[in-house]
């Protein structure tokens, strides 16, 4: 399918980039993104995607909007409080760009259908608050074989690297289990600087982007940390570890499970 | 001994080896119990902390939880 008159002037910026072109942007149109977490993290990540014209976008999410969300959930208005987040997210990427199809999951992700729900998807993109939900999409892209980009923040500090499973480091070669509930702050105990999503965010779009074109390097094996106080960027070499419960030389874990005692984090106390 | 910690060069008073468990008390790392820690580019097993030791000249990360992003 040839691009239209419309979308060569919506996506010219993107054209005129040799590493786009009108192929990558076909690309980016035939691409299928899920995004799981539909706040701080998944508002610039779900605006830049539609915005990028990636053709397929799923968001999932359980939750509604709240008033102490909009400090730094720039996808949700103040109109928005207490609609569903999937819904006012999709609202906003189908205004920027309606000629996208966004699927609202209104759920949290679980053991039982998280697998049904990446695998439709050709890149994930963990914008999650708690660590339950972060080893399930660790384990589930891992085993489904699905690259996906891992992002956390804390207050003024954030991390994010993109996991090619079975060729780069995956989360729990760094972190083999999850911390003991309420062991690490979170953010409604802890706060969180409003910008610092929209930096890790962004970087997370990034790679789901240069993944659908196939462009440059992916942010694999290399754990990148940021600090907003000191605004610095470091770049952590992390490499495959072979004693990694899920991708290591004897996993013990071969099917997906909730990590129960890890539940919450960002959502206590909101 | 010189290391180089987190990206920065760190000294301890220590000449000897020093395991790793008692890197973390010297360097009264936060986050003890669940920080990650890689040692020249190996992400030790936590069962090794007290086993692994850190000489001069060693490159040390540490690695930490960070949760956030949604609510």
């Amino acid at each position: 399918m040839k691009l239209t008159e419309d979308q060569i002037t919506r996506y010219s910026r993107h054209i005129l980039l040799k590493e786009v072109g009108g192929k990558g942007q076909k690309k980016l149109l035939d691409g299928k993104v899920l995004i799981i977490g539909a706040g701080g993290l998944g508002s610039p990540i779900a605006l830049y995607l539609a915005a990028a014209g990636v053709g397929t976008i799923g968001i999932a999410d359980a939750d509604q909007v709240d008033l102490s969300n909009l400090q730094r959930q720039v996808i949700h208005f103040t109109a928005d409080i207490g609609k569903a987040k999937v819904l006012s997210a999709k609202e906003k990427m189908l205004a920027i760009n309606p000629e996208i199809t966004v699927i609202a999951h209104e759920a949290w992700v679980t053991a039982d259908n998280i697998a049904a729900l990446v695998a439709d998807y050709d890149f994930i993109i963990d914008g999650t608050d708690n660590f339950a939900a972060k080893f399930l999409i660790n384990d589930a892209c891992v085993l489904a074989g699905k690259p996906y980009s891992h992002g956390g923040i804390l207050q003024f500090d954030g991390q994010t690297m993109t996991i090619t499973p079975g060729e780069s480091a995956c989360y729990r070669c760094i972190f083999p289990e999850p911390p003991p509930k309420d062991a690490i702050p979170s953010c409604s105990q802890a706060g969180v600087i409003g910008v610092l999503p929209g930096v890790l965010g962004t970087l997370q779009a990034t790679e789901a982007i240069k993944f659908l074109l196939g462009a440059g390097d992916l942010l694999s094996g290399r754990l990148l940390t940021y600090s907003a106080l000191r605004m610095r960027f470091r770049e952590i070499p992390v490499k495959k570890n072979p004693n990694c419960p899920i991708c290591g030389d004897n996993p013990t874990i071969t099917a997906l499970r909730d990590e129960i005692d890890a539940v919450t984090v960002c959502d206590l106390g909101n | 001994m010189n290391l180089t910690v987190n990206g920065k060069p760190a000294s301890l008073a220590q000449q000897g080896p020093l395991s790793v468990a008692q890197l973390l008390e010297a360097l009264k790392v936060a986050q003890r119990d669940y920080v990650s820690v890689e040692l020249n580019g190996d992400i030790l097993d936590r069962g090794d902390f007290e086993g692994a030791t850190v000489k001069d000249g060693d490159t040390v990360e540490f690695l930490y939880f960070m949760g956030g992003g949604a609510l």
